[in-house]
């Protein structure tokens, strides 16, 4: 499990191997897909309260977001690696799976209020008109630790 | 700068790269005490070897696979002699391997020497490693040093020194192992002195024996004993009730010889030399400020420090659990005696204990001798069920034991080869296996027969069939008890059952041959004269190991039987009452129905299950490689023994811990997931012996895995995929 210390607030519910790499880690990786070619991105990213979304931010304009209108199906991976050998027996990797939508309306102000207490630096970003405020619903959660141990959290909805 | 440091080079700076046992020796030479030339081989040598081999990752990698909390000592030891077997077959890289092999001879050349641990923290007043870690004592040459240097190292992994850091609170991944390269002196007599007795601190204690230390170390040479009062010098003799022996040299480490007779009469100090060695200790007292443990031998008449260290038992309240922790290695010699004690006393004592309640008329006994009855057979098994863990468990160490002296003569890939030399012993289990599969053979060739087995008319049954049915019956039936769910002597369905299952399919093909001759000749090749012969008998040893290890859980599978047999008869009276009995019941509460009929029987309160909007499920579960090969099909999970009569040929097996009772069903199963981990435990050596995948040591596998479930078991790598 991650070892790294935690800054932000654990969302209740889940097992603490996810709810503890969700509030350490700030960068994820996105796999979207244009026509079955896999496409994949480096986004900054905030749980929701409950863990069941996970937000980040995009342009309009990007490929990700022109691949997530096109299909939202997408997959996020959330780890603890640090480029050194000691990863393979300390390392924990979160696949999360579930649909994206923009977030509009009423909703937005919250999430991005949620978003930018983890990435304050992205105020400008997230603020801007051009960009769009993502939420990925998470159906399966999967958790890699010990190398090889995989469990699967199925969230009911 | 050269690799190795010699004493006189020692500051108290290198302390934490050389440890505490070489910072001693420096000490003690700066003091002006005699001690053999000596020279420190920092953790930077062992540090550079991990790290360029990659093995500090893999050894992580090894301890990681689960909680280290949550490990049996049994795959503790596992995972140390996995661990182990990377030093033997991982060399070191060229450049290191040079430059070690030259400070080395340049050091002592020709010249005999013990290569020694000195693990940073080790001998230090805070913890007491000694005897943890690995010494050995008169090796020759830089190439034989420089291989055994690396078994010093591997020794900082031994599932005692593990065991012991994690009760320290030491930081397993940060550890790191410093050696000492110590000139052998060849004493004619060696021992220690405490300056003040661990028992009395008015005390002095001296102890000595002839030849070298190891046998006093090791505890197999009993010594003379000298206590001296530190007040008013009183010396008192205590000698040994005999002695017979002595370590010395020979070829490339010691050895137990005879002594001669006329030394064997006098003790191995004279009066002159024992207050040589009081003078000596209170001055290594006075030295370093505390109490001291001195090794010491004479050669010539000199003495000769060969190292000193604090003693921590002197007021210290924390308990010292490490004489807990060196028990977990036992001696050849020590096995010898369990074995004699096991074959000897305890198993027939066992059958007997079963005979006597076999002859009990359950039936016509009244209700509260029932209870009596029941109440003695609880007991009995409880008792033996003690005694099993007590005597029967340790005594895996004959497998252990040789499992080390073949890995380290053969250095094979497969940590686990020495198992090969031992499996083809007969087994208990397995003999009543062939038995069931005689009569699958018969019913499989013999439509008519399987027809009548099918609907079960035993009386019309051929009488060949029915004498070998009857045979098994009397010989095992009480064991086949639990497969029916507690119904134990109840006639041959669950046999009869089990036989059409393996009826229905083809009989299992053996496990593929290993050439098992070959290997023990080439492991017999390594060693010659006395030291072959002690071999062959470390040999042996092991293998009755492995074969109690299977028959043990039958002596007390049938004591079991005998136990549920009048729990059985104690339920079906309550039932004749017409009490509603649940399976949960307990047996107390079954007991106390008995004995008073106005008692109504309580179910125990259940804990209450919590809803979770989120649902678990395992994908890939990591245990231990317990048998190579790769399998899958649906699972059979085990929570109860009646799950076991549902058992359908090529499922999985998934348990808490293989039991006697389930070896029934091994040879029906495609693999075998255990809960329970290790690799010499009773599962993973019916397994191997079937050659079927197996993986043990998959933590919740009874939760995580459901019957039904398509899994995958990967033998190779000690994995478990659920689709």
């Amino acid at each position: 499990m991650t070892t790294e210390k935690i800054r932000h607030p654990v969302p209740p519910g889940l097992p603490h191997g996810i709810s503890s790499l969700l509030a350490a880690q700030h960068l994820a990786v996105l796999a979207t897909h244009h026509q079955g070619q896999p496409h994949v991105s480096l986004v900054a990213f905030a749980a929701g309260p409950d863990g069941r979304q996970l937000l980040f931010a995009t342009t309009r304009t990007s490929r990700k977001y022109a691949n997530l209108q096109a299909d939202p199906r997408a997959a996020l991976l959330i780890d603890s690696r640090g480029q050194a050998a000691a990863d393979f027996h300390e390392a924990a990797a979160l696949s999360a799976k579930g649909p994206v939508r923009e977030v509009t309306g009423a909703d937005r102000d919250g999430l991005a209020a949620l978003f930018l207490a983890k990435q304050p630096h992205l105020r400008e970003f997230v603020n801007s008109p051009t960009c769009a405020l993502m939420a990925l619903q998470v159906q399966v959660y999967e958790l890699a630790s010990r190398f090889q141990q995989v469990l699967t959290y199925r969230l009911s909805p | 700068m050269s690799l190795l440091i010699p004493l006189d080079h020692i500051t108290p700076a290198l302390l934490p790269q050389i440890g505490g046992k070489a910072f001693v020796l420096a000490q003690l030479a700066q003091q002006g005490f005699r001690v053999p030339r000596a020279a420190s081989l920092p953790i930077a040598a062992y540090n550079a070897y991990v790290d360029a081999t990659g093995l500090r990752e893999r050894i992580l990698m090894e301890l990681n696979r689960k909680d280290f909390q949550d490990m049996r000592w049994e795959e503790i030891w596992d995972a140390a002699l996995r661990i182990r077997n990377m030093f033997l077959t991982t060399p070191l890289p060229a450049d290191l391997a040079a430059a070690l092999t030259a400070a080395v001879h340049e050091f002592c050349g020709d010249a005999a020497v013990a290569v020694r641990s000195s693990a940073p923290g080790e001998d230090s007043a805070q913890a007491s490693f000694a005897g943890l870690h690995e010494s050995y004592v008169n090796v020759r040459g830089a190439e034989a040093i420089v291989q055994h240097i690396l078994l010093v190292w591997a020794s900082l992994w031994s599932d005692a020194a593990l065991l012991y850091r994690q009760e320290l609170g030491l930081d397993v991944a940060a550890s790191a192992m410093a050696v000492v390269i110590q000139e052998l002196v060849t004493g004619e007599c060696s021992g220690v002195a405490f300056s003040r007795s661990p028992a009395d601190d008015t005390q002095t204690v001296i102890e000595a024996v002839y030849g070298l230390n190891q046998g006093l170390v090791d505890g197999v040479v009993e010594p003379d004993r000298w206590l001296i009062d530190r007040q008013n010098r009183r010396l008192t003799h205590v000698p040994p009730s005999s002695r017979p022996a002595a370590y010395q040299p020979e070829g490339q480490t010691v050895a137990l010889r005879d002594l001669d007779p006329r030394q064997a009469a006098r003790p191995p100090l004279t009066e002159s030399q024992v207050w040589e060695i009081f003078a000596l200790a209170q001055q290594a007292e006075a030295a370093f400020g505390s109490p001291q443990d001195v090794e010491w031998t004479i050669r010539q008449g000199d003495v000769h420090v060969l190292q000193s260290r604090p003693i921590t038992t002197v007021a210290t309240e924390k308990k010292d659990q490490r004489p807990w922790y060196l028990s977990l290695r036992r001696s050849f010699a020590n096995l010898q005696m369990l074995r004699q004690r096991i074959e000897g006393e305890l198993l027939p004592a066992m059958t007997a204990a079963a005979d006597a309640f076999q002859q009990e008329d359950l039936a016509n006994l009244s209700d509260a001798d029932l209870a009596a009855a029941s109440q003695r057979r609880r007991e009995a098994y409880n008792h033996w069920k003690a005694v099993y863990w007590r005597d029967f468990i340790p005594f895996a160490h004959g497998m252990r034991l040789f499992g080390q002296l073949y890995n380290d003569a053969m250095r094979p890939q497969d940590p686990y080869e020495f198992m090969t030399l031992l499996a083809g012993a007969p087994l208990a289990s397995l003999a009543r296996n062939r038995r069931l599969e005689a009569l699958a053979a018969q019913v499989r060739q013999d439509a008519a027969l399987a027809e009548l087995v099918r609907q079960r008319r035993v009386s019309a049954l051929p009488p060949e069939f029915q004498r070998e049915l009857d045979e098994f019956l009397r010989q095992f039936g009480d064991l086949s008890c639990p497969v029916t769910g507690g119904q134990c002597q109840q006639g041959p369905e669950a046999i009869l059952r089990l036989v059409l299952e393996m009826a229905d399919h083809p009989p299992r093909a053996a496990a593929p041959p290993v050439d098992a001759a070959s290997l023990t000749q080439a492991f017999f090749e390594k060693f010659t004269g006395s030291k072959r012969q002690e071999a062959a008998a470390i040999l042996e040893l092991a293998q009755a190991s492995y074969r109690l290890r299977d028959d043990d859980n039958l002596y007390l599978g049938r004591l079991e039987a005998q136990k549920t047999a009048a729990m059985n008869e104690a339920r079906r009276r309550l039932q004749d009452r017409g009490l509603d009995l649940s399976a949960e019941l307990p047996d107390d509460e079954i007991l106390k129905a008995l004995q008073n009929p106005a008692y109504v029987p309580q179910l125990p309160e259940k804990a209450e299950q919590t809803s979770s909007a989120v649902i678990e499920q395992a994908r890939q579960l990591i245990g231990q490689p317990a048998g190579p090969g790769l399998a899958r099909g649906p699972a059979r999970v085990i929570q109860a023994f009646a799950d076991l009569a549902d058992f359908h040929h090529g499922e999985i097996l998934v348990c808490d811990a293989v039991d006697p009772n389930m070896t029934f069903v091994v040879p029906l199963a495609a693999a075998v997931v255990e809960r329970r981990g290790g690799m010499l435990i009773h599962g993973a050596i019916i397994a191997r012996e079937y050659g079927l995948p197996c993986v043990t040591g998959v933590a919740d596998a009874t939760r995580l895995i459901h019957t039904g479930d398509t899994i995958t078991v990967d033998g190779y790598l000690g994995l478990v995929i659920i689709d």
